[in-house]
């Protein structure tokens, strides 16, 4: 069983950690740097909850491992709103449309629409309401999550 | 849901990782995109002493023109590929049968190669190779072979790589301009694994067919090619198919079984409409039902 140094930004602030080969991305950014905001659900890669952002691309962190993030720069959703608490976009979208209810999934779905939306870039509705195929929700009957990518795509729902 | 523990090696260059895997000795499993190794190892279902990630290797990355074809590099991301511009327009039904694969957050860590190199038999990628006529590259310090993608498969996620061999290239032959992609699949959500799917691609030059690559995933135990329906389609006239014909001949050499999500007689049945809609569609013909 190999240990490992890896060095990672999480949030902007640098994490250095020795961890085992074995551990996945997700534990590394919820049990050793305490962001619990990464949620993980089947921890096989079928629901989305453990979604980040990995060098700009949402990836699902249960299906990477830690030290194969060595050198990246990754944000979850505690990375999102501005210090002053103000609301990143996609948080102002998801709450505006009621797109949440117990919001295991959020976190996921949030970082994936936050992904495909940044650095102003405007995809169609169709691309983002592709890429939520890649997230289960059980509780909203998906709508509210639609009606936030649409807004997202610059339509009026 | 954690895996067993493992050592841990990301080689830099080719050599060393087959170095790693000639003395690993068959215990040794290569991490690509990990979108299939990372849920069975979570399961433990696939329990390695060692992983030999091939991520940090550059020469297996990327897509380039060469002669003859179109090469892709086996740790080339999904989705890094399916917006290629050389892919694009070389192999425009590779892009269509990417876009189904899996979903937006496991295209971009998913990888051609890894797809290729499992053997799913419901997996679109796979059969693409297969239906295109790819050869695959293999490597090991023994050295190197090409495999055609039709003689790689030989069950579910069997496949005649030896365990000392790392996939290092994709190599699709050139398909004339003109050629038109046939694609076509059945699931029951975006993203789920196909229930029933062609993909393949026909050259037609002056009214004839004068090329044909078709094969199916989801419709046995490895991916196949539809060999009849192919040999009968060369050399027809596109005015003059009877596509019931050749979709009764690609039916025929499937071998689908029943499982918990549809039977062997439903995948048929339903593969013969799928052709038969995938062959007319792809030529432009009118047909009735
Ligand atoms: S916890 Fe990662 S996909 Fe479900
Ligand atoms: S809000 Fe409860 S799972 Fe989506």
């Amino acid at each position: 069983m190999s240990e490992h140094r890896i060095n990672v930004e999480v949030n902007g602030r640098q994490q250095h950690a020795t961890i085992e080969g074995r551990l996945t991305l997700g534990d590394f950014l919820r049990v050793n740097c305490g962001y619990t905001g990464v949620h993980l659900g089947c921890e096989h890669g079928v629901c989305g909850a453990c979604t980040v952002i990995v060098d700009g691309k949402a990836v699902r962190s249960c299906l990477m491992l830690a030290v194969q993030a060595d050198g990246a720069k990754i944000t979850t959703v505690e990375g999102l709103a501005s210090p002053d608490g103000a609301l990143h976009p996609v948080q102002q979208a998801m709450r505006d449309e009621h797109a949440l209810q117990c919001g295991f999934c959020t976190p996921g779905v949030v970082m994936t629409l936050a992904a495909l939306t940044q650095d102003g870039a405007r995809p169609s509705s169709e691309t983002l309401l592709d890429a939520m195929s890649g997230h289960i929700c059980r509780c909203t009957g998906y709508q509210g999550i639609r009606r936030a990518a649409r807004k997202l795509a610059g339509e009026n729902s | 849901m954690k895996p067993a523990p493992f050592d841990y090696v990301a080689p830099r260059t080719v050599e060393e990782a087959c170095q790693l895997l000639s003395e690993a000795g068959g215990g040794a499993t290569v991490l690509a995109g990990g979108q299939t190794l990372m849920p069975l190892l979570a399961l433990r279902m696939s329990q390695p002493f060692i992983i030999v990630d091939i991520n940090r290797i550059a020469a297996l990355q990327g897509v380039s023109k060469v002669s003859g074809g179109t090469r892709i590099g086996p740790v080339t991301r999904q989705n890094d590929a399916l917006v290629d511009p050389t892919l694009k327009q070389a192999l425009p039904v590779l892009v269509t049968a990417l876009s189904h694969v899996g979903h937006h957050q496991t295209r971009n860590r998913g990888t051609i190669g890894g797809s290729i190199a499992l053997g799913e038999p419901a997996a679109e990628m796979p059969a693409t190779a297969v239906a295109l006529g790819a050869k695959i590259e293999a490597r090991s310090v023994r050295g190197v072979r090409s495999i055609a993608a039709e003689d790689l498969y030989l069950g579910p996620y069997m496949t005649t790589l030896e365990p000392d061999e790392l996939v290092t290239g994709i190599d699709y032959p050139e398909w004339p301009a003109g050629t038109t992609p046939v694609f076509r699949e059945v699931a029951r959500r975006p993203g789920d694994f196909a229930l029933i799917g062609l993909v393949g691609a026909l050259g037609v030059e002056d009214g004839r067919i004068t090329r044909a690559g078709l094969g199916w995933f989801g419709m046995g135990a490895t991916p196949i090619k539809a060999r009849q329906a192919e040999q009968a389609l060369l050399g027809q006239s596109v005015s003059g198919i009877d596509v019931q014909a050749i979709a009764e001949l690609a039916v025929a050499d499937t071998a689908p079984f029943d499982d918990h999500h549809a039977s062997a007689d439903y995948r048929q049945r339903v593969g013969k409409r799928v052709f038969a809609r995938a062959l007319a569609e792809a030529l432009d013909i009118r047909q009735a039902a």
